[in-house]
């Protein structure tokens, strides 16, 4: 971690970049040149929970909505919070630039306790995070320009600033031409290109997201991720995301966070905590991404084996320790080999996922332990003959 | 069927409800907006939240509706010649129609700042707008519209209620049509009246209807 740079010069790094690589912005995020070392990026974005909890007091009782949260978030990631619905996702996002004051702990958005600001510093913290919504949250009255420079606006930049800046991150976004455009004119995915552009035009450090794909299609949802990743990596700025599908925190977080009924109940890289979930609530969670064992496998299979002729199913899970390596797993396992389903993901370079394979009666299964890293027998899959 | 006098008489009585219509009118949106985005912000969870006094508002809006026009034209007697220093004329109408006039627009104009999505009040927080910015850029902008609209029922109300005043020696399309078209039994007059009032109505709410249509085309 060489970026050490920070206010003005942060400031004016990015300007340079909004500027500058425009045109690929959508289209290209891989040919976007280096960034933090290009643009000096900052060191500040950092987010720190300490005992936080909330409790929610209204007519029909008492909701504890979350509950010991002790978390950190690092400057220039991208993090995940993923939990069902009801777990707190939300409430625990608004702590941070105080939509929502937690009733116990502390919330430190780079090392300054939110809680302490009064109504000036609030505002300035909110300039430094930015957030964007399911729903977008447009104001329909507006025009796409006046919706993103509103935030200039009403800190008093002067106008021909604002509409510099406007066209700067319209074109960051990918919405060149659509300024004079009113929100109920557009579709999904623009709207929320629009919210991106509103949220980044105050150079935040910090991007909050709160289910910001969720309302989109699965391809509007990938090149909005994109977008997201790419800004990341160009402004250097934090990214702390929610979403109840796993394939958003997959496709672009690095750590994640589970959070059960307002508590932790994991956190780490996604590839460990998706590779090797150690929460009951994290396994429910993937388990819609699991393909069921086919059917007629599934008829077949018995706990032990009947007759000579019947294979071994075998499940070989890898939870990212080393390559899901098929040379090798062939040659242990011998003739007789069937692959069955496999579902294996790279994530952030680490191979997860399992392999289903069923082996011949004869095999070794001792072999095969090595090159996974958990090895289950499953049963015993009768022949249909029998 | 009119004399030239008659004429005269009509043309000058449509140019005392004018005015009578319209100042009152637009002393109405003038002390019914910020009366309507206080009862909207003060109230519990509101961006400037007091309940209490927000409860004194309520029941002070709800204690003028409940009067009705002609009572409270009576009842204001008092003050419009406090105001005004008359109590008849057009000038001594408009102080009763203003005030009968600003709760109830008040009212309407509440509704539509209520109906504005708790969302973008979030999201104005959220990049940094202070709760001025937040009447100033969201509630009124998104509830335009709906403000546009009862302001043409509010004002199409006050024709109605000019009329009344007309009554009590205000002067307008009202006084004319009780004055000629009731006590001398003149039904040509009478009829006038019907048609121009129902004219300017009908101009009214057209008006109104269109704005309202420009503006939720965006
Ligand atoms: N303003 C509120 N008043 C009362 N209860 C609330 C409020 N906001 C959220 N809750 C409750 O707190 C819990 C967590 O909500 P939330 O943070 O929105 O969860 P998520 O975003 O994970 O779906 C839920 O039980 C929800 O009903
Ligand atoms: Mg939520």
């Amino acid at each position: 971690m060489d970026r050490q740079v920070t206010g003005q010069s942060a400031a004016f790094g990015q300007a340079r970049v909004f500027g500058a690589g425009a045109a690929e912005a959508v289209s290209a995020p891989a040919a976007v040149p280096a960034t933090a070392a290009a643009t000096g990026a900052r060191s500040a974005g950092t987010v720190r929970f300490e005992g936080v909890g909330k409790t929610y007091r209204a007519a029909a009782g008492e909701v504890r909505a979350l509950d010991g949260i002790d978390l950190d978030i690092r400057a220039g990631e991208i993090f995940g919070i993923i939990g069902r619905s009801g777990a707190g996702k939300s409430s625990l996002l608004r702590t941070i630039n105080r939509l929502e004051s937690p009733t116990e702990g502390r919330v430190l958005v780079d090392g300054e306790d939110v809680a302490r600001l009064d109504e000036g510093g609030l505002v300035g913290l909110r300039r430094r995070i930015g957030m964007i919504f399911q729903h977008f949250n447009l104001l329909s009255a507006k025009t796409v320009r006046a919706n993103v420079g509103l935030p200039l606006l009403v800190a008093g930049v002067p106008a021909a600033e604002i509409a510099t800046r406007v066209d700067e991150v319209l074109a960051l976004v990918g919405l060149e031409g659509k300024g004079d455009s009113y929100p109920g004119r557009l579709s999904g995915g623009q709207k929320q290109r629009v919210g991106i552009a509103r949220a980044l035009i105050s150079r935040p450090e910090i991007l909050l997201c709160d289910e910001a794909t969720s309302a989109l299609d699965p391809e509007t949802t990938l090149s909005i991720l994109n977008l997201l990743r790419d800004i990341n990596r160009r402004l250097g700025l934090t990214i702390v995301l929610i979403t109840h599908e796993m394939s958003v925190i997959r496709e672009i977080c690095q750590r994640v966070l589970v959070l059960d009924r307002g508590r932790i109940a994991e956190e780490g890289p996604v590839w460990q905590v998706f590779g090797a979930p150690k929460a009951e609530a994290t396994r429910a969670l993937l388990r819609p991404l699991q393909q069921a064992l086919p059917e007629d496998i599934a008829a077949r299979l018995g706990g032990a084996r009947r007759s000579l002729r019947d294979g071994t199913l075998v499940e070989l899970s890898f939870a990212g320790a080393g390559p899901a390596d098929l040379g090798a797993l062939a040659q242990a396992a011998g003739a007789g080999l069937a692959l069955v389903s496999a579902a294996v993901d790279r994530i952030q370079g680490h191979a997860v996922g399992r392999i289903l394979v069923v082996v011949a009666p004869d095999a070794r299964i001792e072999n095969l332990s090595a090159l996974a890293d958990a090895t289950r027998v499953l049963g015993y899959v009768h022949d249909t003959d029998d | 069927m009119f004399t030239t006098q008659m004429i005269d008489r009509l043309w000058q009585a449509f140019f005392d409800t004018l005015p009578m219509v319209s100042v009152s009118a637009g002393i109405a949106v003038l002390a019914g907006i910020p009366l309507a985005v206080f009862l909207v912000t003060s109230g519990p969870g509101g961006i400037f939240a007091a309940p209490r006094l927000n409860r004194v508002a309520g029941t002070l809006v709800n204690g003028f509706r409940a009067v009705p026009f002609i009572v409270l034209l009576v009842a204001l007697i008092p003050f419009t010649r406090l105001v005004t220093g008359t109590t008849i004329g057009v000038w001594a109408a408009i102080v009763p129609l203003a005030v009968s006039a600003t709760p109830f627009f008040a009212r309407i104009a509440e509704v539509s700042l209520r109906e504005v999505d708790p969302g973008l009040i979030e999201a104005a927080q959220s990049i940094g707008c202070r709760r001025w910015h937040i009447i100033r850029h969201v509630l009124l902008p998104e509830a335009l519209p709906g403000i546009v609209g009862g302001l043409t029922i509010t004002v199409v109300t006050m024709i109605g209620a000019s009329a009344m005043a007309g009554a009590v020696g205000a002067g307008g399309l009202g006084d004319v049509a009780i004055r000629y078209g009731y006590q001398r039994f003149d039904t040509n007059v009478m009829l006038a009246v019907i048609v121009i009032l129902v004219a300017l109505v009908c101009l009214v709410q057209f008006a109104g209807d269109t704005v309202v249509r420009r503006l939720r085309a965006r």
